[in-house]
């Protein structure tokens, strides 16, 4: 398997936290997502955690609850139809969110 | 705006549809306005990047001497990654290189967006950005205006045009769409990568403003049901993934991580060695075609874009021009309403008729058993382009065998491994799909 060494391309990048680090948002304190917890926790796929394209949801491992970092939404909506039993997502408010500049 | 107030027409959304429509609307007199939850029109807006421009050019003829194009697309490339290696299909013609430039266009949609919004409110539309619509509202059966937020407040019209965009959250309060189906629906990443144009151009092998579009299959989405795209821009390209909400849990992936082993891959590796991450962007496509459409109208509605299902998700990947095309229908419509005083669902069925009459449905009736074809064949994706490759480098390995014998060597493989019948079958079936 020939995997190439990967040159030092500093500026390309490859973390989902790094990439978020460069998209604008206009934070709201009002959260547009809701989670029913124990739906989640009684869920055994969990696909949440791994299907959101900007790691918006992490499992709190003492609680087994399902946290929301709903500031790092991109809005795609991909959670709500993957998980539609637990996850209630709609738009954030008007003009509060992501803030595309080239998009 | 007072409360009073009264619009002839609200547009929801200012995408290619809503925009398309409210340009269109404006030039005909009527009173139109566009509610648009991004704090500017694009903030929210996000596609692969190529545009279809032959509804655009109706429009505005001659767009791409003020919009804010990229590249005008000379070279296709389709093609099949293994593991470590690739099957290609690359054309290009220098007869693309003639306005009106082959009607394909690499975009940058929120710079895009903004500018098309403008030119709809130089003749005359109202935009309305940072307002987002929350609710339809019904009066006995019709939809008489919208809520908003923040604020909560009501907006009256004589009909309301969605163009809200895949989510379609209006469609659904009212029950002309059923809840989306993860195997209909894809969900794409992308990111867009600074590079010098000079670079970019010798990478591609394009000169001036001449762009390459790249569709790949196969390894490029860990064989999912989905595919990978690289599209040049002036000075950087827009690489993503897309696949399946079905496909992509099913096999537990995470978008970004199938972007990485994308970008990673040696065929890819090159062409973004050394760029600089400017933006990361995330969205989806509705993918159910012809077979999965809502409902289209109502009393006081009609259904735009991608929240009308307005995609064609075959090879030809597009989405913002059938937007744009249905929302200039949608704007026909309109007109004919307003003139008959009846914005009834009788009257605004006119659009669907429209539609059926023109290449969007047209073409989504072409394909409609694509979406079905490869959810029921997975193995096609998943497996054609390793066996393609090995087979392939089977053929091409240098040794003294001779050529004869190597040939049957192959054959025998080729029988074994997929076997002529199910290729065939495969082929007729997929023939069949497209047809």
């Amino acid at each position: 398997m020939s995997e190439p060494v990967a040159p030092a391309d500093d500026k390309l990048k490859e973390t989902i936290e790094d990439k978020l680090y460069l998209v604008k948002y206009k934070p709201d304190k009002q959260s547009h997502i809701e989670v029913i917890q124990e739906v989640f926790k009684a869920d055994k796929l969990k696909v949440v955690l791994y299907i959101c394209p900007a790691k918006v949801y992490t499992l709190n491992e003492e609680t087994g609850e399902c946290l929301v970092n709903h500031e790092n939404c991109l809005e795609c909506g991909t959670c709500a139809i993957a998980a539609p039993e637990y996850v209630k997502w709609r738009y954030p408010r008007g003009g509060f969110g992501v803030q595309y500049k080239l998009g | 705006m007072s409360d009073s107030e009264k619009f002839d027409c609200l547009v929801v959304g200012a995408g290619p549809a809503g925009i398309s429509a409210a340009l269109a609307l404006a030039r005909a007199g009527i009173q139109v306005a566009v509610l648009e939850r991004g704090e500017y029109p694009g903030a929210k807006n996000v596609m692969g990047g190529i545009l279809f421009t032959t509804v655009l050019n109706k429009l505005l003829p001659e767009f791409w001497k003020q919009a804010p194009v990229e590249r005008h697309v000379t070279q296709r490339r389709f093609s099949m990654l293994s593991r470590d290696g690739e099957v290609a299909l690359d054309f290009r013609t220098g007869a693309y290189n003639e306005p009106p430039y082959n009607h394909t266009w690499t975009v940058l949609r929120s710079k895009f967006d903004r500018w098309f919004a403008e030119q709809a409110e130089a003749a005359g539309v109202m935009i309305v950005p940072g307002m987002m619509v929350s609710e339809l509202l019904v009066e006995n059966g019709k939809v008489v205006g919208v809520k908003t937020e923040p604020g909560g407040d009501e907006l009256r019209s004589d009909v309301v045009i969605s163009a809200e965009g895949v989510n379609s959250f209006l469609a659904e309060q009212v029950g002309l769409r059923r809840p989306h189906d993860p195997r209909h629906m894809a969900v794409a990443v992308k990111e867009v990568i600074a590079l010098p144009a000079s670079v970019i151009e010798d990478r591609f092998r394009i000169s001036g403003d001449e762009g390459s579009a790249w569709e790949v299959f196969g390894q490029a989405v860990q064989g999912t049901f989905g595919s990978g795209f690289v599209y040049t821009n002036k000075d950087s390209i827009s690489i993503g993934v897309g696949s399946t909400i079905h496909d992509m849990t099913r096999h537990r992936l995470n978008p970004n991580e199938v972007l990485e082993q994308f970008k990673r891959h040696p065929a890819i590796r090159p062409l973004v060695r050394g760029g600089e991450t400017l933006e990361y962007a995330a969205h989806m496509i509705p993918e159910g075609g012809f077979t999965h459409l809502p409902r289209m109208v109502m009393d006081g509605l009609i259904l735009t874009g991608d929240a009308a299902g307005l995609v064609n998700a075959s090879h030809y990947h597009e989405g913002s021009n059938l937007a744009m095309a249905s929302g200039l229908y949608a704007a026909e419509t309109v007109v004919e309403a307003k003139r008959r005083g009846d914005f009834s669902a009788a009257t605004l069925s006119q659009y669907a008729n429209k539609l059926e009459h023109s290449f969007v449905l047209q073409d989504l009736r072409k394909f409609q058993r694509v979406s079905a074809y490869f959810n029921e064949n997975p193995h096609t994706l998943r497996d054609y382009p390793d066996v393609m490759v090995r087979l392939l480098s089977d053929y091409f390995t240098v040794s003294e065998k001779p050529k004869a014998e190597i040939e049957k060597e192959v054959i025998r493989k080729f029988r074994s491994e997929i076997g002529v019948l199910n290729l065939v079958k495969d082929v007729f079936k997929i023939g069949r799909a497209m047809r």
